[in-house]
């Protein structure tokens, strides 16, 4: 029997705001453990949250990125349960009133284009962080993550394949980085995914039993634990066994999902409206001015590019993953007209160094004005693409600019007719058999004095001259 | 609507709460007074009147995103059943 895929995403996504959601504590990564803590993230009796604004204006703007359906009045509500981590008992997140329904992003998965539904995005507050100790029963709790802003963007299930899941996060990661809202880290953990999975007949109209994977920390781990989970299920259907409904954990080292015992009856929230937060109440004025705020997105900048610099779609694709990566690119192009040469040096010999050193395009030394300069000084002759590569490495070492480079190390080409046939009269003075061999018709030993040539030269010499004075001096 | 002891022992669970057979005896009980109390409110008619979720009238009472002092770390874990300097020290969980 065949079985059709029905995957729906639940996304966590950690929101870049200088102080926590309720609370004035501050929000950075790595400070030792309870440093930012204050009575109402620990959550003391007695204390008032107060609500940061800029957690709903980082929220309205994915909400338009996404297309979703604005809720002029929405409410924060309490979802209770008791986990060491969670110091109020209760955690303040939004149930029946979100701040956003009813939207979607696009995918593009095999060259096909598809609209995945997006239910709800919510506010939320993080919980905090536990520790394992390994020999004692005991367990550590810092409390500085607990209060952090989280955006909560839940899909509907309309994702069909583990492919087409990689795509809409990847979509949505670049959407929140473009936004500037979250740093989209999986790694990290500051852009989280959790996934609903089941699998039904072919043809069939209602859903099948679900499971619910955590742990993925990685795109590579959302796909591996989805096609893992997809053969599970699958098999156990074919053998006529019963799916669980259960949470199940992937484990990258085992490459299986695991299921997790003991906390069927932890989904009894009893959500509430929270009675400590007032509603929030969102008008047109207020949605106009923040999408005037909105930066080009990633589809829109992708088609631009195509439409405008000409380029092949995976240069677009690339080019466009992420938004310093793409002005970049527009940067180089002010100074160096010519769209695809660009980008071909932007994606071989920039994004090799770059990955090699792990580091981001903000933190590459060569700029991309200089990038342009080097590359219009092969145009006019100046250097030739090949000693062009060799200053690229130094630029990249050095942060300096190309001119300077090709004078301190003396790389300018050399396009004197009589210095390259002086060098040319010496090579073929040294090789006579080779000559000899030419000459008898073995044409394509031209490339040997070319390469002698250029070595004598190292690499200076004009390629096109050395060409056309070696055919005359054997023609 | 009334409460039930398998409810009243489920809120618990939920609670981590253990009572003995009477405490759970007097929560049942309790609790069906303070429902029956509720019901008399079900008397009026409130179908015209839209669901309150605030007591106050208020709206969109904002901070704006700015960093301000947290506690000190003494007085952090001055609360702790037990720490080790710099965390709470809980039982493990899984
Ligand atoms: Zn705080």
């Amino acid at each position: 029997m065949d079985y059709e895929v029905i995957i729906g995403l639940e996304v966590h996504a950690q929101l870049l705001t200088e102080s926590k959601i309720f609370c004035t504590c501050s929000t950075t990564f790595g400070a030792s453990p309870n440093t930012h803590t204050c009575p109402v993230c620990l959550g003391m009796p007695g204390v008032l949250p107060v609500l940061n604004k800029k957690v709903v204006e980082f929220a309205l703007k994915l909400a338009l990125a996404t297309n979703c359906k604005i809720a002029s009045f929405s409410q924060f509500a309490r979802k209770n349960y008791f986990y060491p981590d969670l110091p109020k008992g209760y955690q303040i997140s939004q149930y029946e009133l979100p701040i956003a329904e009813h939207g979607w992003i696009e995918i593009e998965v095999n060259g096909e284009r598809k609209k995945i539904g997006i239910t709800r995005i919510h506010m939320e507050e993080d919980a905090g962080k536990l520790v394992h100790d390994e020999l004692k029963p005991v367990s550590y709790v810092d409390f500085n993550r607990t209060g952090v802003p989280l955006l909560e963007i839940v899909s509907e299930p309309d994702i069909r394949s583990s492919d087409e899941a990689v795509a809409y996060l990847k979509n949505l990661r670049d959407i929140v980085r473009y936004l500037g809202i979250c740093d989209g880290n999986m790694e990290e953990g500051s852009f989280r995914c959790d996934a609903n999975i089941s699998l039904r007949p072919v043809g069939q109209a209602e859903f099948g039993t679900r499971t619910e994977l955590k742990n993925m920390n990685s795109f590579r781990h959302v796909q591996r634990a989805l096609d893992y989970e997809i053969k599970r299920q699958k098999s156990l259907l074919l053998e006529g066994k019963e799916i669980v409904q259960e949470t199940r954990l992937w484990d990258e080292s085992s490459g299986k999902t695991l299921g997790m015992r003991g906390k069927e009856e932890a989904n009894d929230y009893r959500y509430f409206p929270d009675p400590d937060l007032v509603p929030i109440r969102v008008d047109s004025d207020w949605i106009q001015k923040v999408r005037e705020t909105l930066p080009e997105l990633p589809d829109e900048k992708r088609a631009r590019f195509l439409s405008e610099y000409h380029l092949p779609a995976y240069d677009a694709e690339v080019l466009t993953t992420s938004k310093d990566l793409a002005d970049y690119f527009e940067e180089c192009v002010k100074v160096y007209p010519q769209p695809k040469k660009v980008s071909n040096w932007i994606m071989a010999e920039l994004m090799r160094e770059l990955n090699r050193d792990n580091r981001d395009i903000t933190e590459c030394p060569v700029s991309p004005k200089n990038l342009g300069i080097l590359l219009s000084m092969i145009d006019d002759g100046t250097i030739s693409g090949k000693i062009a590569k060799t200053v690229f490495a130094e630029m990249y070492k050095t942060g300096k600019d190309p001119k300077s480079i090709v004078e301190e190390k003396g790389l300018v080409q050399v396009t004197d007719r009589g210095e390259i046939s002086k060098v040319i009269d010496e090579v073929l003075s040294e090789n006579p058999n080779q000559v000899k061999e030419y000459k008898e018709g073995k044409t394509k030993l031209l490339g040997f004095f070319v390469g002698q040539v250029m070595k004598k030269t190292r690499g200076k010499a004009n390629p096109k001259l050395v060409n056309e004075i070696l055919r005359e001096k054997l023609g | 609507m009334k409460i039930t002891r398998e409810e009243v022992e489920h809120v618990a669970r939920l609670a981590r709460l253990k009572f003995g057979e009477e405490e759970v005896e007097m929560f049942t009980k309790q609790l069906n007074e303070i429902l029956l109390y509720m019901e008399k409110l079900n008397e009026l008619d409130t179908s015209e009147v839209p669901p309150t979720f605030h007591a106050m009238e208020k709206e969109n009472a904002f901070r704006s995103d700015e960093v301000g002092s947290s506690l000190e770390l003494k007085k952090v874990l001055d609360n702790a059943p037990e720490d080790n300097g710099e965390s709470f020290v809980v039982p493990k969980i899984f």
